[in-house]
């Protein structure tokens, strides 16, 4: 560590705060993987054996492979289209010199800091007085929404990433828009693209609070959990049914997350 | 090739720059905001023809189970009178608060060790930090459930190991419970904010000070802390709007004394069936956010100056 | 639609809003130029570069390129290529494919687009490298790839935007050498952006010299430095003195001047435009003075060494004269010195020069 200048000295106390951050945030998730292999109805310690138990009964539940397949159609519905709405939007507030673009960014921006029951009791407003029946469509709106913006921050640093003679040197080139768009802009926000179809599908599918306002009778996966709290008898199988969106969340999040910063020189996220 | 182009471009044409094509391609400002279009339009309909409408339902009232939609201000009027409703808020902003201040000042040295401690696999770092907040928000208030439970593990392992002879009640049902699982839930959307400011910061500028006589505290202070400022006031915003309007967390942790304003609206828009006046609650809390915001900013702005 | 050059530039003004980048602006590029826009950073060469490739519509004014107007064609419709400031290699693509990116269009058979590759591969001395990704490349490559790929496409008018800019000196006198080979042996027009005087000067056929938006002067370099007209562009390039003085009198062929510092002098009558009482400006380049310790035959000035600068091969001085405002600059060969190389400081010199030495300027 001799190499590192005066300033980069490693420092004890912060590393060991660190540690200490790092595991009080991932243990308390942990614990519910854990108890969903644990022979016992009640979630106490000490732990009464190893059983797979759980994991079967949810198989064996029509009603947890509705819900999943609702998720499923909602998550990627709503990640391909917020992608594509946040790849034409992302294109032109970095590329076009608009009037009142800073004021169209903070609009778009917006659900990231207003309480999502703002959102959903509006919504909910709105569709009942047009007399719209709620379904997983209205959950769908509700979550284009809440994830629009997040798709609009994981393509934006990609754009500002790379120098817009690029584009103009495949105009230089001879190539019209489309085939520009095609052959450079998108192999180069590639990345962008699949980070944002990851992150927007992993928020739609655990999406919780549009969802209460706005489902209808078909109950997402969320949903669907959140009415199984109410049976104490479920509750181990919602622990394993938790572990298993937990897991596949992480994978997803973390494959997002990490191709999104591929070849970006900041490490920059640019929710602030 | 250069023959096609002569072709398509007589000079007769050259005179008069017309038509939609030409329009798009001479006027990056139409293509700009034809592309921004299909957002805009999602934003519009799923947000600010919403968010007008709640606000007119926040001047009707309930009438059976039809609404009166005469314009009255009756719905704040009660808002005002009836003392419970501005318990509810007062306690969401206590709640939120808190947490958001505990939030912040438990992140900051997070942030701070990984922007200046952390040079290799810096990425892997920032991915560790901020994948639990991309996962499901209603599992990791439950995971808190099964955690701080009546027969919980932090319960039961304490009765286990002798250290306790009757489960700790203020550990469940609970504000602390819910500042904790608040706290936890929304760690790792602070520290983005923060990271990113204190990142930015040039090393020559620590180096600058370190050279003309400051120790590590006074750099700290004078340096660093200052100019992280911005990412730690967007952190303050990204954790207290959304925790101020939450009702999973107090519902599913909290107990009798800590439901906020959130459940109060959900409520009526739930088995109160009451819509106006959960509009009108909503408009308030918005209003309050908007207005505490802005005075945060305010005082923010002022300190930074009179730091300047 | 008239046109005299093969690049036409005909009253071409640019303003982004209330800024306005490029006065009108008129003149003619001829076809198989090697062309250079020189002027510092703000003086609009740039946006003029950008307008020729079609990123930029003028506000006013046509430009025609082989006779054809091109307000109303597209970029990727102009018979024009351009080789950007930071090369805009395509980071996602090989050499071979960032060379071959403008020949889809062509729908060549693929080993025929292949040899074309080779051949531009060749030609820029990148053979062997077409599989490298670009940012396996240096600055010289990359700038090789550049220049590639916009020749494959044999464009009318090659455009070049401070391409050297971003290399060091060494890399960048070798690739002045390289670009003007290569200008030659392709024969295509090049029209070239640049700060650096000198290299517009090694590089060019002709040159024009802009400022605020406005074309001061286009000529050769040779004309550029022994006859600028204006007091801007004579101070633009290389270094130079100014010499204040009044016309008394215009007799066959000569013409006498009261120049401030000097005293009266003759000199061949240069310009037809000056008039009998007229103040005017001379110019004189610091290695056309010669320097004595003693008072010269003939006109001559009278100063005090200020300073010496030695360059091994050359030597510099200021010298303060009395009347003139900067000291006058005056650059020698070291072999020609003697015994001027023996001054001290605060030394009295003399300093002469031949009659055609001055340049009359316009202007005041």
């Amino acid at each position: 560590m001799s190499e590192l200048s005066y300033i980069k000295r490693p420092n004890r106390g912060l590393k060991i705060y660190a540690a200490a951050f790092l595991t009080v945030l991932y243990v308390p998730i942990l614990f519910i993987p854990l108890f969903s292999f644990n022979d016992s109805l009640y979630v106490k310690f000490p732990l009464s054996g190893f059983t797979f138990q759980w994991y079967i009964e949810l198989w064996e539940r029509s009603a947890v492979w509705d819900s999943l397949g609702n998720s499923m159609r909602v998550g990627v519905a709503v990640s391909i289209i917020s992608t594509i709405l946040g790849t034409l939007a992302a294109r032109a507030i970095t590329r076009s010199r608009l009037p009142g673009q800073n004021a169209i960014v903070a609009f778009v921006m917006l659900p990231l800091v207003i309480p999502g029951i703002i959102f959903g009791v509006s919504l909910l407003i709105l569709l009942s007085r047009l007399g719209v029946s709620l379904s997983l469509y209205t959950v769908t709106l509700g979550h284009l929404v809440v994830c629009l913006p997040f798709a609009v921050a994981t393509l934006l640093p990609r754009f500002e990433g790379f120098d817009k003679s690029m584009e103009e040197a495949s105009a230089d080139l001879g190539e019209n828009g489309w085939f520009t768009f095609w052959r450079v802009t998108f192999p180069l926000v590639l990345p962008g693209v699949i980070a944002s179809l990851l992150l927007t599908f992993t928020i739609s599918f655990d999406e919780f609070i549009m969802a209460f306002f706005l489902t209808g009778t078909d109950a997402t996966l969320p949903m669907f959990i959140w009415t199984q709290l109410r049976f104490p008898q479920n509750f181990p199988s919602v622990l394993a049914l938790a572990s298993i969106i937990l897991l596949v969340s992480f994978l997803l999040v973390f494959v997002a997350l990490w191709v999104g910063r591929l070849g970006l020189i900041e490490p920059e996220e640019s929710q602030s | 090739m250069a023959d096609v182009q002569m072709s398509s471009a007589p000079s007769a044409r050259s005179q008069r720059p017309s038509g939609l094509r030409s329009m798009l391609y001479k006027s990056e400002t139409a293509r700009g905001y034809l592309l921004l279009s299909p957002a805009l339009l999602v934003m519009v309909v799923g947000m600010l023809i919403p968010f007008t409408i709640l606000i007119a339902m926040s001047f009707w009232t309930r009438d059976g189970f039809d609404f009166d939609t005469t314009m009255s201000m009756a719905n704040y009027q009660t808002a005002m009178d009836v003392p419970i409703y501005n318990a509810f808020l007062a306690r969401s902003f206590w709640i939120s608060g808190i947490t958001t201040v505990a939030t912040v000042l438990l992140c900051y040295p997070m942030a701070y060790y990984v922007a200046f401690h952390v040079h290799r696999n810096k990425m892997l770092w920032i991915i560790l930090m901020t994948l639990p907040f991309w996962t499901s928000y209603l599992l990791r208030v439950f995971s808190w459930k099964v955690i701080l439970g009546y027969e919980g593990v932090i319960n039961s392992g304490l009765l286990g190991l002798g250290l306790i002879d009757a489960p700790l009640e203020f550990l469940l049902y609970s504000q602390t419970a819910v500042i904790i699982t608040l706290a936890h839930a929304w760690a790792a959307f602070a520290i983005l904010p923060m990271y990113v400011s204190l990142e930015k910061i040039d090393r020559s500028l620590l180096e600058a000070a370190a050279d003309l006589g400051d120790g590590p505290a006074r750099r700290f202070f004078r340096i660093t802390l200052p100019l992280s400022i911005p990412g730690v006031i967007s952190a303050t915003f990204l954790i207290f709007i959304p925790t101020t309007g939450d009702y999973i967390t107090p519902a599913l942790v909290g107990g009798p004394n800590s439901p906020m304003i959130g459940n109060l609206i959900q409520l009526q828009f739930g088995a109160v069936n009451n819509w106006p006046m959960g509009a009108a609650l909503s408009v308030i809390l918005t209003l309050w956010i908007a207005a505490v915001g802005l005075v945060f900013l305010f005082v923010t702005r002022k300190s930074q100056e009179s730091v300047v | 639609m008239s046109s005299d050059g093969f690049i036409s530039i005909r009253n071409v003004g640019k303003s982004f809003g209330s800024f306005r980048a490029i006065e009108s602006i008129s003149m003619d590029i001829q076809q198989g130029e090697f062309f250079s826009l020189l002027g510092a950073s703000g003086c609009g060469k740039t946006t003029l570069l950008r307008m020729l490739a079609g990123f930029e519509t003028p506000s006013q004014g046509e430009i025609f390129i082989d006779g054809q107007p091109m307000s109303d064609v597209p970029p990727f419709e102009r018979p024009v290529n351009m080789v950007f400031q930071n090369y805009a290699i395509f980071p996602h693509l090989n050499v071979r494919d960032n060379i071959a990116y403008g020949l889809r269009k062509q729908r060549l058979p693929k080993a025929k687009r292949n040899a074309m590759v080779d051949e531009m591969l060749d030609l820029v001395q990148l053979a062997g490298y077409g599989d490298r990704k670009a940012d396996e490349l240096s600055g010289g490559q990359r700038q090789r790839v550049a220049l590639a790929r916009a020749l494959i496409l044999k464009p009318k008018v090659l455009l070049l935007d401070e391409p050297l800019g971003a290399l060091d000196k060494q890399l960048r006198e070798q690739m002045q050498l390289e670009l003007r080979r290569l200008q030659r042996s392709v024969g295509i027009t090049f029209v070239f952006v640049t700060h650096d005087q000198e290299e517009a000067l090694t590089l060019s056929d002709r040159i024009a010299v802009m400022q605020g938006g406005d074309v001061l002067q286009v000529d050769t370099p040779n004309a550029l430095y022994e006859q600028p007209r204006t007091r801007d562009v004579a101070s633009f390039i290389g270094t130079m003195n100014f010499l204040d003085g009044r016309v008394l009198s215009r007799v066959n062929g000569h013409t006498k001047l009261d120049i401030d510092a000097v005293g009266e002098i003759d000199i061949p009558t240069p310009h037809p435009a000056i008039v009998e009482g007229d103040r005017l400006s001379l110019a004189i380049r610091p290695e056309k003075i010669v320097l004595h310790r003693a008072a010269p035959d003939g006109p001559a000035m009278q100063g005090n060494l200020e300073m010496t600068s030695y360059l091994g091969e050359r030597s510099h001085f200021h010298i303060r004269v009395p009347g003139c405002v900067e000291p006058m600059a005056v650059s020698a060969q070291n072999a020609d010195l003697g015994e001027i190389r023996a001054l001290e400081e605060g030394a009295p010199v003399w300093l002469s020069w031949h009659d055609d030495a001055l340049i009359v300027l316009d202007g005041k």
